[in-house]
């Protein structure tokens, strides 16, 4: 897909980082030219196992972290400056607050920092739910209500773009299906969300479209549906080297697995037919075909596992 | 935005249990050393000539120098550690971050937290003078001695000299804390520094002259000279303050402290604007 197909969908971006890159000293590349574009009122998740470096990417568009090269534009501002991250929300990592102090007051005095109004922050605690606590201390907190306080002053500044690093860490059930509800109303109102986890449940029904940090390198930047649209054919046949050297010929050998006793090839239901015709015309008994719905968690594994790892461990297909 | 940040960072200066901690042991120190300790020498004590000394320290006549003579070196380590615990706990709460992406700007936020610690500073420096003042009234008037203040201007300049030490010390905590992103450590080494270090130099300057010429730039050495220059008992065998010395004049004192303050402040204030926040 390309960025304007996008635009057409949602709105203009919001945030556009191109080549992002963060060495740091001791030559550990944290983030390599990440290339990454969040539209108006769109839920971006940003996935990638712990260590991939979405936590430095998203300081990195905050202002927190100086990029070693490559540039961030948010809202149309550099990032860290104030007339950028008074648009902005922000919760990275576990949330900070000061711990003597209540819910009530830490948000108090995050909107001192931010010129906001103290109304706000009678709707921010509504909105996670938080009035009744909000005048405990925060150190008197489960992690559930700290995380919910770190999305209440996210959202203190009322913004257009929020970015959650991993909201949902330590919740449980009850908290996580909260947050993602909270999430999906925040998109639903037009804000931009931009948030990571390293849960593809959470990312499958919450956002609009998806993109896959491995390893420092976003290696795919698609819609769910897309992503998971890489289809693979399952094919039980005999002679199995026959159908296999076949599909090679037909496809490229990287989209050629013999797992087990089957082909697995990555292709879509377009290709089923012709791919059916070819292994018969090529003396081969094809017994069954059929189309292996991948849940975005094996396109995941698939996408950030080592090759060879992938290749031992995907007998598993449905 | 600079205020903003400033009157956040007084919200949460006056609602920290800590800072009452260190402001409480601090007026009391200055209050028993200053004042109860000489008087019941005084008064308990037996008729040698430095007990009307001890006792003249604490009259208002001497109200400038007896009231800042405890800066140099205890009033010191305890805003330094002020400064190392404002600027340190920001790294180890996580809310360094937390702030900055509210919105104000790095600079902004350091030089507000700049602005509430001279606030409080200054506070401090006030009613420690106002205690002093009515702990040397009270044993003025139970001696049947009269109320004799020093100028207004003395009492000025004293606050302002007590102001400067203070600020110096507590910017000197400050730079530890960014520095070392904590408190545990910034706290240590500034303790070491002041309470050790600096009297390990003046104490081996007599017998080795290049630490004689050492300690004349050092810190705490040149805000003892400068409560010393305002009227300070110092060190001696019959007591007087630890820290307090003339080793170098007035006017020197301040200039130096003066500078020693700007650094500290700038390269602490470069770090914050410029250092990533991980």
């Amino acid at each position: 897909m390309t960025i304007s197909d996008t635009r057409l969908r949602t709105g203009a971006a919001v945030l556009r980082a191109t080549g992002l890159t963060k060495r740091y000293p001791g030559g550990v590349l944290a983030v390599d030219g990440v290339d990454l574009t969040v539209h108006r009122g769109e839920v971006y998740g940003f996935l990638g196992p712990n260590g991939a470096g979405k936590t430095t990417t998203m300081r990195m568009l905050l202002g927190l972290i100086r990029p070693t090269s490559g540039t961030v534009d948010l809202l149309g501002e550099p990032p860290g400056s104030p007339a950028g991250l008074a648009r902005v929300g922000a919760l990275i990592e576990s949330p900070g607050f000061y711990p003597y102090l209540s819910g009530l007051d830490n948000l108090r005095i995050l909107a001192r920092y931010g010129g906001v109004p103290r109304g706000r922050i009678d709707a921010v605690l509504d909105a996670v739910d938080l009035t009744d606590r909000a005048g405990d201390r925060f150190a008197t907190y489960s992690l559930g209500m700290k995380q919910r306080l770190g999305v209440a002053s996210a959202l203190l500044g009322d913004p257009e773009l929020l970015v959650l690093d991993e909201p949902t860490n330590g919740l449980d059930p009850a908290g996580m299906a909260d947050m993602r509800a909270l999430v999906r109303r925040l998109g639903a109102e037009g804000r931009a969300v931009l948030l990571s986890s390293h849960l593809l449940g959470e990312v499958q029904q919450i956002c609009d479209r998806v993109g896959v940090i491995s390893g420092g390198r976003l290696i795919a930047e698609s819609t769910v549906a897309e992503l998971r649209g890489q289809a693979a054919l399952v094919i039980a046949a005999a002679p199995l080297d026959v159908a296999a050297r076949r599909a090679v010929q037909l496809l490229g050998a990287d989209r050629v697995q013999v797992v087990g006793a089957e082909l697995r090839l990555t292709a879509g239901e377009a290709e089923a037919a012709e791919i059916n015709r070819e292994l018969v015309a090529a003396g081969v008994e094809v017994s069954e075909l059929r189309r292996a719905e991948r849940s975005l968690e094996e396109v995941f594994l698939e996408m950030t596992s080592p090759k060879d790892s992938l290749r031992k461990d995907s007998n598993d297909v449905r | 935005m600079m205020f903003a940040s400033a009157s956040a960072e007084l919200l949460k200066l006056r609602k920290r249990p800590a800072i009452w901690v260190l402001a409480g042991v601090w007026l009391t120190l200055l209050t028993f050393f200053g004042y109860l300790l000489p008087y019941l020498g005084y008064v308990t004590g037996d008729s040698s000539a430095p007990r009307s000394g001890a006792l003249a320290d604490t009259l208002p006549a001497n109200l400038v120098g007896n009231a800042v003579a405890g800066y140099a070196l205890f009033g010191g380590a305890i805003v330094m550690i002020l400064g190392a615990l404002v600027a340190g706990s920001e790294y180890g709460w996580g809310t360094l971050k937390t702030v900055l992406t509210q919105r104000p700007g790095r600079t902004s936020v350091y030089a507000g937290s700049l602005v509430a610690l001279a606030a409080v500073l200054l506070a401090l420096v006030l009613v420690g003078f106002g205690l002093s003042a009515a702990a040397s009234a009270t044993i003025a008037t139970a001696e049947s001695l009269p109320l004799a203040w020093p100028a207004a201007t003395d009492v000025l300049t004293g606050i302002a000299a007590g102001w400067l030490i203070l600020g110096m010390w507590c910017l000197f905590g400050v730079l530890l804390g960014t520095l070392t992103r904590g408190t545990a450590m910034a706290i240590g080494l500034g303790l070491v520094w002041a309470l050790v270090v600096e009297n390990l130099v003046r104490a081996s300057s007599a017998v080795l002259d290049v630490l004689g010429t050492v300690q004349q730039g050092l810190p705490g050495v040149n805000a003892g000279s400068l409560v010393a220059a305002l009227g300070a008992q110092g060190e001696s065998p019959e007591g007087g303050t630890p820290g307090v010395a003339p080793v170098v004049d007035g006017t020197q004192a301040t200039l130096v402290l003066v500078g020693f303050a700007v650094a500290f402040a700038v390269i602490a204030g470069l770090l914050q604007a410029r250092r990533d926040v991980i």
